[in-house]
């Protein structure tokens, strides 16, 4: 198999391990959605430093564009191969959401997360005025319970 | 010094996000025997697929910006860190954006609906 099928075939396990067989169900909420646009912007940097200083070193045979590292286009996105995406995407998503079924089974779930320390506290308290809805009273609370339901139309 | 280059790149991913662990109170590092029970499934499999790689040619690494220390299946030390260096920072940043927008993730303690579990 080339690169791009196994990298194909990791996305869809990926996208089943979260869905169906964990029902973590993080591609459905928005703090996954926020938290993997930080992810990607930082692995296309240390990846885009990775492959285009080729340190790894790809086959033209295995992947859609060519050996050749470029900025942007035959099969590259900073310089390097968009199948990395799918490789980038196996690796965080399957952690994420195991880490997040083991908390639901009640392994460390807590200390929870949050609030956030000086100065970092004064994004929450933002956050909380300005784009939490007006739902949330602002206090240095950690993360607000889970209801049932939740999260599905997050 | 060009063989501590993907060194530095985990260097960088690590420096990157664990003040997110004080900073942002993550407490991922304070939880770190469930980070490994997540992270280690995940290690193993992408151990397979980049020593079946390595064997069919998909890719190769520097020797001269690599360490050099192979483990079997011709994998460089720093692949296999890579793979616990990334997870971390991605479990930091899923709960460095839960601390700072107070989103909900999916493992907290479920209350009945319209229950105020946090007033």
């Amino acid at each position: 198999m080339t690169y791009t099928q196994i990298g194909l075939a990791g996305v869809i396990g990926t996208v089943l391990l979260d869905l169906v067989v964990l029902r973590t169900c993080l591609l459905r909420r928005r703090v996954f959605w926020a938290a993997y646009a930080i992810v990607v912007f930082f692995q296309l940097l240390t990846n885009g430093v990775l492959t285009g200083l080729r340190i790894v070193r790809y086959a033209d045979s295995a992947i859609i564009g060519t050996s050749t590292p470029t900025f942007l286009g035959s099969g590259r996105i900073a310089w390097a191969p968009v199948e990395d995406l799918m490789f980038g995407f196996t690796l965080v998503v399957s952690t994420m959401a195991l880490w997040v079924w083991w908390g639901r089974r009640g392994v460390q779930a807590t200390p929870s997360a949050g609030p956030p320390r000086p100065p970092f506290l004064a994004l929450r308290r933002w956050f909380d005025s300005h784009a939490a809805g007006g739902s949330r009273p602002p206090g240095p609370e950690g993360s607000a319970p889970r209801r049932k339901g939740d999260g599905q139309a997050a | 010094m060009s063989r501590f280059a993907y060194c530095g790149v985990l260097a960088f991913i690590v420096v990157g996000s664990v003040w997110l662990e004080v900073g942002m109170r993550t407490r991922v590092v304070a939880r770190w025997r469930r980070f490994l029970l997540a992270v280690t499934p995940v290690v193993a499999t992408m151990v397979v697929w980049d020593v079946y790689a390595i064997s069919r040619g998909h890719w190769s690494f520097s020797p001269t910006q690599t360490l050099g220390a192979l483990l079997p299946g011709r994998l460089p030390v720093e692949e296999l860190l890579f793979f616990v260096v990334v997870p971390f920072a991605a479990v930091l940043t899923l709960e460095g954006v839960r601390s700072v927008t107070g989103w909900t993730v999916g493992d907290e303690p479920v209350v009945e609906a319209g229950e105020r579990g946090d007033a």
